[in-house]
């Protein structure tokens, strides 16, 4: 599809010009669609939290409070961005960008159905690792921009933080490539063909959990949201941000929320494929549902439940987080790699069969 | 003129921009900020020749974690801007023959004759199928395994140095610690003794106490 609107556009423009407005038609096609699953994560999680709490959440803008993120977003658009007179102006301005601009980027490499990517490229998972591990840098910067004692300290334990389990992440995505054979996310969904019990979160089932923890901490969600804790740093290191500047994180957080919910449903859910393959009547059944229906359905399940962790668990204290990342998740993903190496060199059925390092 | 030329020298310009940034400027976080783009930069030019692993893992290694570390270092010093230049001009001389001895031993090692497009040609496109970074682990884990091991050995041991070299041990007592397996562990009787304590008990110290008053 993209190719033939290339061609088209070739006619009119030189050829380098239509290669770059294709991307840029592409990459809108992903930003829109995320930017607008941000702003109604924000309303689902209110009124997820307002329901388990016995409440009813935003109900006011429109019907059932439906139009309560754009009227959130109006208001941030139109408060005005206060700039403290002691801080790094240009640093502090230029912190929010370095938030959103990976957690954006990362899209570029993430599937959204068999062929559709944007960037199909060898060394996807490596590329999300080392994209979205530059997010730190909006955090840091932010935290020290602002001049403050309270953003500051918000900003040291939330880098901390996001550095400690980039680690147990990162090992959980080394057993995930030692299974798959492959760092390309298509060929790792590719490689869980057949059914529900042929889906990597079976054989990787301890770092399906390590992974979607450390996704958790990663995103400074509760229960590891130490970053904010109101009654002792205030909001973190985004305290002295108003208005759009505020947006802009927050907008960050929800992004790499959803890239992590995007990213466990490839690696451990099968991304794309239908749960009910290989099972004689329902898979029939179910054929007409596209992929990206499966995709965007596991997602959702995922998205739901970094909300109900957030209504359901009390706030770790740091040195309880801290602690469960070095000490619990580090040891048990190298454990795991050799667990995976030994089930790689058996071949254990389904799953290391074909592909695999072996 | 391609993307991929226009690329390179975008990626050129802010590699050498920035480098200079960084020794240029006079906030000490904004020139880490300057060698994190340095690397980004270079990690763009590596791309552009074919080294995706590398320019990722530059990426990963060195923006994502190791200039986070300096940033953090830089920022917890509470440095004092002038003194840091006093010894600017006395130091001159010295730094200048540093700077030309540097300079001499590079243009003698890259000399220009080895410089040029003919000697380098353009990297081959790889097969389909044929993957950088599964070429780069073959080589490593077969004709490198040695010296791989070894950095790998070097590097475990440097860590084990700093840990010893840092910790610190503290008296037992001095220092309270969470034994979180402990904590599970623990069961009610260990916790609570049900004492049995007669009523009429109570009632005799209460009116021995009331005398007492008196």
């Amino acid at each position: 599809m993209f190719d033939s609107l290339q061609t088209l556009l070739a006619q009119w423009m030189p050829n380098e010009v239509a290669v770059v407005l294709v991307i840029l038609v592409q990459a809108m096609m992903v930003i829109v669609p995320l930017l607008l699953t941000v702003a109604y994560l924000t309303y689902a999680e209110r009124k997820v939290i307002g329901y388990m709490q016995v409440r009813l959440g935003p109900n006011r803008v429109g019907y059932a409070g439906l139009l309560q993120p754009i009227a959130d977003a109006l208001k941030l658009i139109m408060k005005e961005i206060i700039i403290p007179s002691q801080s790094n102006v240009y640093l502090f301005l230029i912190a929010p960008v370095l938030a959103i601009a990976p957690a954006i980027a990362v899209w570029a490499v993430v599937p959204f159905d068999n062929g559709m990517v944007i960037g199909d490229i060898n060394a996807g998972l490596l590329y999300v690792l080392a994209v979205s591990s530059i997010g730190v840098y909006g955090v840091v910067i932010a935290g020290w921009a602002s001049n403050s004692k309270y953003a500051l300290l918000g900003a040291l334990r939330s880098s901390a933080q996001k550095v400690s389990y980039e680690i147990a992440m990162g090992f959980a995505l080394v057993t995930v490539i030692m299974t798959a054979g492959s760092m390309n996310l298509t060929d790792i969904v590719m490689g869980q063909q057949g059914g529900i019990l042929a889906w990597y979160w079976i054989p990787l089932l301890p770092m399906f959990v390590v992974y979607f923890i450390s996704g958790v901490a990663e995103t400074n969600r509760a229960p590891f949201d130490v970053a904010e804790g109101e009654s002792e740093i205030v909001a973190g290191f985004h305290v002295d941000y108003s208005g759009m500047t505020f947006a802009v994180f927050f907008l960050a957080e929800y992004a790499m929320m959803i890239l992590i919910s995007f990213l466990t449903a490839i690696m451990f859910m099968g991304g794309w494929l239908s749960p009910f393959e290989g099972i004689p009547g329902l898979e029939a059944l179910f054929s007409f549902v596209p992929g990206l229906f499966w995709l965007a359905f596991k997602v959702f399940f995922l998205l739901f439940v970094f909300l109900w962790f957030r209504a359901t668990f009390p706030r770790y204290r740091y040195d309880q987080i801290m602690r469960l990342g070095w000490k619990v998740l580090i040891p048990l993903t190298i454990l795991w790699v050799f667990v995976v190496g030994a089930m790689a060199y058996f071949k254990v059925a389904p799953w290391f069969v074909h592909g695999g390092v072996a | 003129m391609g993307i991929e030329k226009l690329l390179f020298y975008v990626f050129a310009a802010t590699a050498v921009l920035a480098s200079l940034g960084v020794i240029g400027s006079r906030n000490p976080v904004r020139a880490a900020l300057f060698l994190v783009l340095a690397f980004v930069a270079t990690a763009g030019i590596w791309l552009l020749l074919q080294a995706e692993f590398l320019g990722i893992v530059l990426i990963l290694v060195y923006v994502g974690a190791v200039m986070v570390l300096f940033l953090f270092v830089i920022m917890m010093l509470d440095i004092n801007l002038t003194p840091l230049r006093e010894g600017f001009t006395r130091y001159l001389p010295l730094g200048a023959v540093v700077a030309v001895v540097v300079l001499a031993e590079m243009s003698l090692v890259l000399n220009p004759q080895f410089f040029g497009l003919e000697h380098f040609p353009s990297p081959v496109a790889l097969a389909a199928g044929d993957s950088n970074t599964k070429m780069l682990g073959q080589l490593l884990f077969t004709e490198y395994l040695y010296a791989f091991e070894l950095a790998a050995v070097l590097l475990l041991l440097a860590i084990v140095a700093a840990i010893v070299l840092t910790l610190r041990r503290r008296k037992q007592g001095e220092v309270l610690y969470q034994d979180i397996g402990a904590q599970v562990r623990v069961q009610a009787a260990d916790r609570l003794t049900m004492v049995k304590m007669p009523a009429v008990v109570a009632v005799k110290e209460d009116n021995k106490k009331e005398s007492d008053d008196e």
